[in-house]
C-alpha cells in the first residue's frame, strides 16, 4: 500500500499535478532520503519509455490504417487484380533459387552425358571438315599463280613455307581482314590475294581458335585503302529459310555460292553458328556470308562430312564480340570500325558481287623453314 | 523554397501523427520502396514493413528536437529502406551483391542504429506489457497508449469508482516496472 502511494506521489509530481505545498516537502524527502530520489529517476525514465512506446504504437497504427485505406482506394496497391506482373515477379523470386539449382543440376547432367557420348562415339570427331584449302592445293595454285605474277617471288621471304589457306574478306576499308583461325594455323604471317589477283603482304594481328576468327591487316605500300565497303554487317537475327550468298576461293578465282539459311544453330547445336544449306568446298573458309541485302551475316568456316550441302559460319555477332574483346588491350583493333549500314541493298546479285568482289582475298599463311 | 518548407510541413505532420501528412508521404514515397524491395528479391509484405519501418524511423527523427532536414525526404527514406533490406536479406543469408543502387542515397547508419535501439526498447515494453495478464494490460495500455482518465477507466472495466481503478492501476505499474527493468537492465 505505501508503495503505492509513494509511486502515485511520484507520478504527481513528474507531471506537475502536486500541489506546491506538497511539491516543497516532497522535494526535501527526495534530497533526504537517495532511496526515494532513486525512485524518482527511475520511475521518470519508465514514464520516458512509455511515452516512447506510446508514441510508437499510435504511429504504427496509423501506418497501417492508412496501407489499408490506400489500398482500398487504388492509391498503391500489391498484386491484387490491377497488377498481374506483380505476382509474376513475386513467383519468380519465390522460385528463382530452386529454378537456379535445377538448371545447374540440368547443365551438369548435360555435360556429364555430352562428355560420355564423346567419349563413347568414336568417330564423332570427323563429323565436320574445316574448308581450308590443303597444302598440297595451295601449293599447286601458288606456282600456277607464280607463272601468272611476277610478283609472287619478291613479295615472299625465300625461307616461306606454306601452311594453309582459304579466303578472307575486309571488315573496315582500311584493310583489315577477318578470317579463320584455322586458316592460319600454324603459320606466322600470311600475304592475301585480290581477284585480280594482286597480292600483298599483311600481318596477323590477332587470332581467337575459340571463335576461330582472326584479323589481319594489309601491310602493303601497293595496297590503296577503299573509300568505304560495298556491303555491311547485320546485327539483327535472320529467319529461317532466308537467302544467303558466299564469295570465296575454293579455286583462284573467286566463285560465288548460294544457299538458303537451314538452322539457326551450328554443328551439335552450336549457338554461335549458321547452319547453311550450300555447297562449300576446301578454300571457302573466311569468306562472308551475306543475306539478299548485302549485310554480312557470318564468316563461312566448316561443312558437314556426312550431308551434303551442309555448312556452317561463324554468326557476325562474334565479330563484334572479338572486336569488343580486343579494343582495350590490343591498339591495332581500336582503329577497326564496322559498319551496318550496305551500300548494295536493292541492287541485282551480280551487280552485288561486281560491288564487293574486290574486298575478298584469298589469304596464304607461311611459316618460315 | 516553396517545396522544401512542404517538406518540413509533412515532417512536422508526420511528428503530430496527423493523417493528412502521413497520406501524403505515402502516397509519395511507397511506391519507389515497393518496387526496390520487390526487384530485390522481397515480397509485398516485406516491402510493407520495409516501409513502415522506414517511416517509424522518419517519424522518431522528425519528434526529435535536434532534427535537421539534410536531404530530400524521398531520398532519406529510400536510403533507411535500402540499408534495412540490404540487413534484412544478410541475416537470413540471401545477400546477394547485385541489389539496385541506382538511386541516390544518403548516410543513414546512425539514423538506423538508434531506430534499432529504440526497436529494442519498444519489444522490450511490448513484451512485459503482453505478460502482464488481463486486466493489468488493457488497463494501462488504456492509460498510456490511448491517454484515458480514471473516469472512462473505470467505467470500461466496472470498477464502482475512479480511486479504486487508480489504485488498481498502480499495482499494475508496480509490476509493469518490474518485468521492464529485468529485462531493460539486462538489455544495456
Amino acid at each position: 500500500m505505501e508503495d503505492i502511494l509513494l509511486l502515485q506521489a511520484i507520478e504527481r509530481y513528474l507531471d506537475g499535478t502536486m500541489l506546491p505545498a506538497k511539491k516543497a516537502y516532497f522535494e526535501e524527502l527526495r534530497k533526504n532520503t537517495p532511496e526515494i530520489d532513486q525512485m524518482v529517476v527511475e520511475h521518470n525514465m519508465f514514464l520516458h519509455q512509455m511515452d516512447i512506446y506510446s508514441d510508437q504504437r499510435n504511429i504504427k497504427h496509423a501506418l497501417h490504417e492508412m496501407h489499408s485505406r490506400l489500398i482500398e482506394r487504388g492509391d498503391i496497391n500489391e498484386g491484387g487484380e490491377l497488377s498481374t506482373k506483380g505476382r509474376v515477379i513475386q513467383l519468380y523470386n519465390k522460385y528463382k533459387k530452386v529454378t537456379a539449382i535445377a538448371a545447374s543440376v540440368g547443365g551438369v547432367i548435360a555435360l556429364v552425358i555430352s562428355g560420355l557420348t564423346l567419349y563413347l562415339s568414336p568417330a564423332s570427331n570427323n563429323q565436320i571438315q574445316e574448308l581450308k584449302r590443303e597444302v598440297e592445293v595451295v601449293k599447286r595454285n601458288q606456282q600456277y599463280q607464280g607463272a601468272k605474277l611476277k610478283e609472287v617471288d619478291s613479295k615472299l621471304p625465300k625461307d616461306a613455307v606454306l601452311t594453309g589457306g582459304g579466303s578472307g574478306f575486309l571488315i573496315d576499308a582500311k584493310g583489315y581482314i577477318i578470317t579463320n583461325a584455322h586458316v592460319l594455323k600454324g603459320s606466322s604471317f600470311a600475304n592475301v590475294i585480290n581477284n585480280n589477283h594482286d597480292e600483298f603482304k599483311a600481318k596477323i594481328i590477332y587470332r581467337d581458335e575459340v571463335r576461330d576468327l582472326a584479323i589481319l591487316k594489309i601491310d602493303d605500300e601497293d595496297f590503296t585503302a577503299l573509300k568505304s565497303l560495298p556491303y555491311g554487317f547485320r546485327k539483327s537475327d535472320l529467319d529461317l529459310g532466308e537467302e544467303v550468298f558466299t564469295l570465296g576461293y575454293p579455286r583462284n578465282d573467286i566463285t560465288y555460292n548460294k544457299g538458303d539459311l537451314s538452322a539457326k544453330t551450328g554443328f551439335n547445336g552450336d549457338s554461335t553458328r549458321w547452319q547453311l544449306e550450300m555447297n562449300a568446298n576446301p578454300g571457302n573458309s573466311g569468306g562472308p556470308v551475306l543475306d539478299k541485302n548485302g549485310e554480312v551475316i557470318g564468316v563461312l568456316s566448316t561443312r558437314e562430312k556426312q550431308a551434303e550441302g551442309v555448312a556452317f559460319a561463324i554468326k557476325s555477332k562474334n565479330i563484334f564480340k572479338l572486336i569488343d574483346e580486343v579494343k582495350d588491350s590490343d591498339t591495332s583493333v581500336q582503329k577497326i570500325k564496322i559498319v551496318s549500314h550496305s551500300s548494295i541493298k536493292g541492287m541485282d546479285r551480280s551487280n552485288q558481287i561486281k560491288q564487293m568482289e574486290n574486298c575478298v582475298f584469298l589469304v596464304q599463311a607461311f611459316n618460315k623453314k | 523554397m516553396k517545396a522544401e518548407f512542404t517538406e518540413q510541413a509533412l515532417l512536422k505532420g508526420l511528428a503530430n501523427n496527423d493523417s493528412k501528412a502521413i497520406e501524403a508521404l505515402y502516397k509519395d514515397n511507397f511506391n519507389m520502396v515497393q518496387a526496390f524491395i520487390l526487384n530485390n528479391n522481397g515480397s509485398y509484405d516485406d516491402a510493407r514493413d520495409i516501409f513502415q519501418e522506414a517511416m517509424i524511423a522518419l517519424y522518431e527523427k522528425a519528434k526529435s528536437d535536434s532534427f535537421v532536414l539534410t536531404s530530400k525526404i524521398n531520398t532519406y527514406v529510400y536510403s533507411i529502406c535500402r540499408r534495412l533490406w540490404l540487413k534484412r536479406l544478410q541475416q537470413i543469408g540471401r545477400y546477394s551483391n547485385q541489389i539496385d543502387s541506382f538511386e541516390e542515397t544518403v548516410a543513414v547508419e546512425e539514423d538506423i542504429e538508434i531506430h534499432e535501439k529504440r526497436n529494442a526498447e519498444f519489444a522490450i515494453m511490448d513484451r512485459a506489457l503482453n505478460s502482464l495478464g488481463e486486466p493489468c494490460k488493457s488497463l494501462l495500455e488504456g492509460y498510456y497508449v490511448k491517454k484515458m482518465d480514471m473516469q472512462q477507466l473505470s467505467k470500461e472495466f466496472g470498477y464502482t469508482n475512479a480511486d479504486n481503478a487508480k489504485n488498481q492501476k498502480y499495482k499494475c505499474l508496480i509490476r509493469l516496472k518490474k518485468l521492464f527493468f529485468a529485462q531493460y537492465n539486462i538489455g544495456e
